[in-house]
C-alpha cells in the first residue's frame, strides 16, 4: 500500500469537472484500488458521485491511497496528476 | 404590450415569435418483471446507448463551444456509469423485480437529492445533472423520440427550464433566445446560452403564459425585460440597443485577445474598474486583462451595520478566484464626500470634500480598517492581490496605513492563517498633494492609479457635483495633464507601475497623449475596454509623442 497526502489548491475544489478528469484519471490503473480519504471519508476514485459528495473544496487535505498493481508508479503517477490538476 | 421580468443571465436582445419547447414526456409505468436477468440487460443496453449518445453530444460541443463544455457530458458519461448509480439500479431490478423505468427514476431521485442537500450552491446544482442523464436512459428505456423545435423560422425558445443535453440538442439556427420560468445564474442553460452568445432570461415564473406562443416578443438579456407585443417607441428603443449591442459583439469579435498594443509596438494593461462581484462576468466578457479598481464600498452601503470580516472575505475571495490568477486591485474604503454611511455616524462638515474621508477614516478609526485588511489578506490567498489606499497626502499617512498592514500579515501568521506574500501594495493619486510629492511616495509603494475625478477637482478648486461650474471643470486642463505625466515620470524612475483609473482613462481623445507619458495601465469600465484597445491599435506613438508632450508645457495648450 502506498499513499500520499495533498492539500487541493483549485479554486473550486474537486468540483465535477476535476472529477471527473480524476476519474478518467485513475480508471487507466485497473490493477490497483485507489481511495481518497478526507477526515474520516473513503472513497473509491472510481465512484465519480460519491467522490463529488465529499464536497471537497480549495485547501482541504486529502489522503490518496494506492492498493495493488505497481503500487509504487501507479502512486507517483497520481501525485502528479494532482499537481498538474487539483 | 406585455412586460414581464426575469433575471437576465446572457446579454444581448433578441425579437422573434415566442415558441414553447416541446418536450417529449416518458409516462413511467410501475410494474413487476419475472426475468431479472432480462431487464438488468436492458437497463445495460439502455445505458450503453445513452453512454453513446452523450459521445455524440460531447464532441457536438466541443465543435460548438469548446472543450469545457464538451467536459459537461464527459461528466454526464460517468454518471451514467458511475458504479454507486449502478448498483442501486441492480439491486432494486435484482432484489424488488421492479421494472427499468420506474427504477431508474427512483434512484435519480434519491441521486439528486444527495446533491441537493450538500451545503453549496454549485454541488446542488448537480442535482439536475443527475436527473438529466437518468431521463435520458428513461427515454431510451421506453423508445420516446425526443422533442425540439417544430418551426420554419427562428424563435425565441420559452421552457420551465433546459436540461443541458437539451440545449446542446437544439438546432441553434432555429433559436434567437432563452426565456425559462425557472433555472439559476450559474444552471448549464445559462452557461451554455453565454457561451454560444444567445441572449437568455431566467426565473419569469408563471409570468410567461402558454397563450403566448407564437406572438411577437423582444427579449433583452441584459436587463431581463422581456416584452410581449411591443409597441411602436418600445420595438424602437430595443432594436437600436439591438444594434449598438450587435457593433459591439462585432468589435468584441475583431478584438478580442488580442494585445493593447500600437503599431509601433508599444504596449498598455487594460483593466477594469467594477463595483461589485457580479461585475466580474462583465469584465471577462470584455477581453479586460484584469481589475484596476475594485471599490470596496459596496460591502458597506449594502449593510445596516459595519460588514464583518468573514462577510468581506467572501466577497473578496469571490472576486479573487473569478478572476482566476488576474491581477485585482482592490481600492480600501472610500467613503465620506459625496458617499455618506449611516451607521459611521460621520459628523456633517462644511467641506465634506475636505474633511474627513477615505484613508483619513481609516487612519482615524483603525478597528474599522483592520477588519477590512484582514479579510483581504485572507482573501489574497485565492488569486493576486493588490491593495490600494484611496485619498493620499502625505508619506506618513502610508507608513502608518502599510504599518497596519504588516500587522495584519503577522497576525494571520500567528494565527495559522494563509495568506499570499506576493499581495502588491499602491495608493491612489487624486491629490495635488500626491502629485507633487509622488517621487517620496514612489518609494515606499509598489505602485500608482491615479484618480483623475478627484485629482481635477482638487486641483481646479473646482466642486465635481456642482452643475453650474461646468465649464470649469475641465479634466484636459494642462494642470491636471501636466500632473499626470509628472506622476507618471516619477512612477518610472522609482521602478514602479502607474496607471489611470479615473474616467479621463477612458477618454479616447486622450489616449495618444496617456500612451506618450508612458502610462501602464488604463483602468476603465468593462464595457470601454474594447474601444480602448481599437484605439490603441490605430496609434503610432512615436508619430506623436512628442509633439503631445511638448503640447504639454507649450502655451498651444493654453485654455
Amino acid at each position: 500500500m502506498k499513499s500520499f497526502d495533498y492539500v487541493i489548491t483549485d479554486p473550486v475544489g474537486i468540483h465535477a469537472r476535476p472529477a471527473g478528469i480524476l476519474v478518467k484519471e485513475v480508471k487507466n490503473y485497473k490493477d490497483s484500488t485507489i481511495t481518497l480519504t478526507k477526515g474520516e471519508k473513503t472513497v473509491n476514485l472510481l465512484k465519480l458521485m460519491a467522490l463529488m459528495q465529499m464536497g471537497i473544496k480549495q485547501g482541504d487535505k486529502v489522503t490518496v491511497t494506492v492498493e495493488g498493481g505497481d503500487e509504487e508508479a501507479v502512486c507517483a503517477k497520481i501525485e502528479e496528476f494532482f499537481k498538474a490538476n487539483m | 404590450m406585455i412586460s414581464i421580468q426575469g433575471k437576465g443571465v446572457s446579454t444581448g436582445v433578441a425579437a422573434g415569435p415566442l415558441y414553447f419547447y416541446q418536450r417529449a414526456k416518458a409516462t413511467i409505468h410501475r410494474y413487476e418483471i419475472v426475468d431479472v436477468d432480462a431487464e438488468w440487460a436492458r437497463f445495460k443496453a439502455a445505458q450503453a446507448k445513452a453512454i453513446e449518445q452523450l459521445g455524440v453530444l460531447a464532441e457536438k460541443a466541443r465543435e460548438e463551444a469548446g472543450d469545457e463544455a464538451a467536459m459537461l457530458f464527459e461528466t454526464h458519461q460517468l454518471m451514467a456509469e458511475d458504479l454507486d448509480y449502478e448498483e442501486a439500479i441492480e439491486e432494486l431490478i435484482k432484489n424488488e423485480k421492479q421494472n427499468a423505468e420506474s427504477v431508474v427514476t427512483d434512484v435519480a431521485a434519491q441521486f439528486a437529492e444527495m446533491f441537493a442537500s450538500m451545503d453549496d450552491s454549485y454541488m446542488q446544482a448537480r442535482a439536475a445533472d443527475v436527473k438529466d442523464v437518468s431521463t435520458r436512459i428513461i427515454t431510451i428505456l421506453s423508445g420516446v423520440v425526443q422533442g425540439g423545435i417544430d418551426s420554419d423560422v427562428p424563435v425565441i425558445l420559452a421552457a420551465d427550464d433546459l436540461a443541458p443535453s437539451e440545449t446542446v440538442q437544439l438546432d441553434k439556427s432555429k433559436i434567437l433566445g432563452f426565456i425559462t420560468a425557472g433555472g439559476s445564474g450559474s444552471s448549464h442553460t445559462a452557461i451554455l446560452a453565454r457561451t454560444m452568445g444567445i441572449p437568455a432570461i431566467i426565473g419569469v415564473g408563471d409570468q410567461l403564459k402558454p397563450e403566448y406562443e407564437g406572438r411577437e416578443v423582444i427579449a433583452d438579456g441584459g436587463t431581463g425585460n422581456v416584452v410581449i407585443d411591443p409597441d411602436e417607441p418600445t420595438r424602437d428603443r430595443l432594436m437600436a440597443k439591438r444594434a449598438e449591442l450587435l457593433k459591439r459583439q462585432e468589435l468584441l469579435n475583431q478584438l478580442k485577445g488580442l494585445p493593447n498594443e500600437t503599431k509601433d509596438g508599444k504596449t498598455v494593461r487594460i483593466y477594469c474598474n467594477i463595483g461589485n462581484p457580479e461585475d466580474v462576468h462583465a469584465v471577462l466578457e470584455n477581453d479586460g486583462a484584469g481589475i484596476g479598481l475594485f471599490r470596496s464600498e459596496f460591502l458597506y452601503l449594502n449593510c445596516d451595520d459595519y460588514p464583518t470580516e468573514d462577510y468581506q472575505f467572501e466577497a473578496y475571495k469571490k472576486v479573487l478566484s473569478d478572476m482566476g490568477g488576474k491581477e485585482v486591485v482592490i481600492r480600501t474604503l472610500d467613503i465620506g464626500a459625496d458617499k455618506m454611511i449611516e451607521y459611521f455616524q460621520l459628523p456633517k462638515e462644511e467641506n465634506p470634500a475636505l474633511g474627513n474621508r477615505a484613508l483619513r477614516i481609516c487612519l482615524n478609526r483603525p478597528e474599522i480598517f483592520h477588519t477590512q485588511l484582514r479579510a483581504l489578506y485572507r482573501a489574497s490567498a485565492y488569486g493576486r492581490l493588490s491593495i490600494m489606499f484611496p485619498m493620499v497626502t502625505s508619506v506618513w499617512e502610508v507608513k502608518e496605513a502599510k504599518k497596519m498592514c504588516e500587522q495584519v500579515k503577522a497576525e494571520l501568521t500567528a494565527e495559522g492563517i494563509p495568506y499570499s506574500d506576493e499581495v502588491d501594495v499602491g495608493i491612489m493619486i487624486e491629490t495635488p498633494a500626491a502629485a507633487v510629492i509622488s517621487d517620496r511616495l514612489a518609494k515606499i509603494v509598489d505602485f500608482f492609479s491615479i484618480g483623475t475625478n478627484d485629482l481635477t477637482q482638487y486641483t481646479l478648486a473646482c466642486d465635481r457635483q456642482n452643475n453650474d461650474l461646468g465649464r470649469f471643470f475641465n479634466a484636459h486642463h494642462p494642470a491636471v495633464l501636466r500632473l499626470i505625466k509628472m506622476v507618471a515620470e516619477n512612477a518610472h524612475k522609482a521602478g514602479i507601475w502607474c496607471g489611470i483609473c479615473g474616467e479621463l482613462g477612458a477618454d479616447l481623445e486622450l489616449t495618444e497623449t496617456f500612451l506618450s507619458i508612458g502610462v501602464d495601465e488604463l483602468s476603465v469600465s468593462p464595457r470601454a475596454v474594447l474601444p480602448l484597445r481599437q484605439k490603441v491599435r490605430e496609434t503610432t506613438v512615436a508619430d506623436v509623442q512628442e509633439k503631445l508632450v511638448a503640447n504639454l508645457m507649450s502655451d498651444e495648450n493654453d485654455i
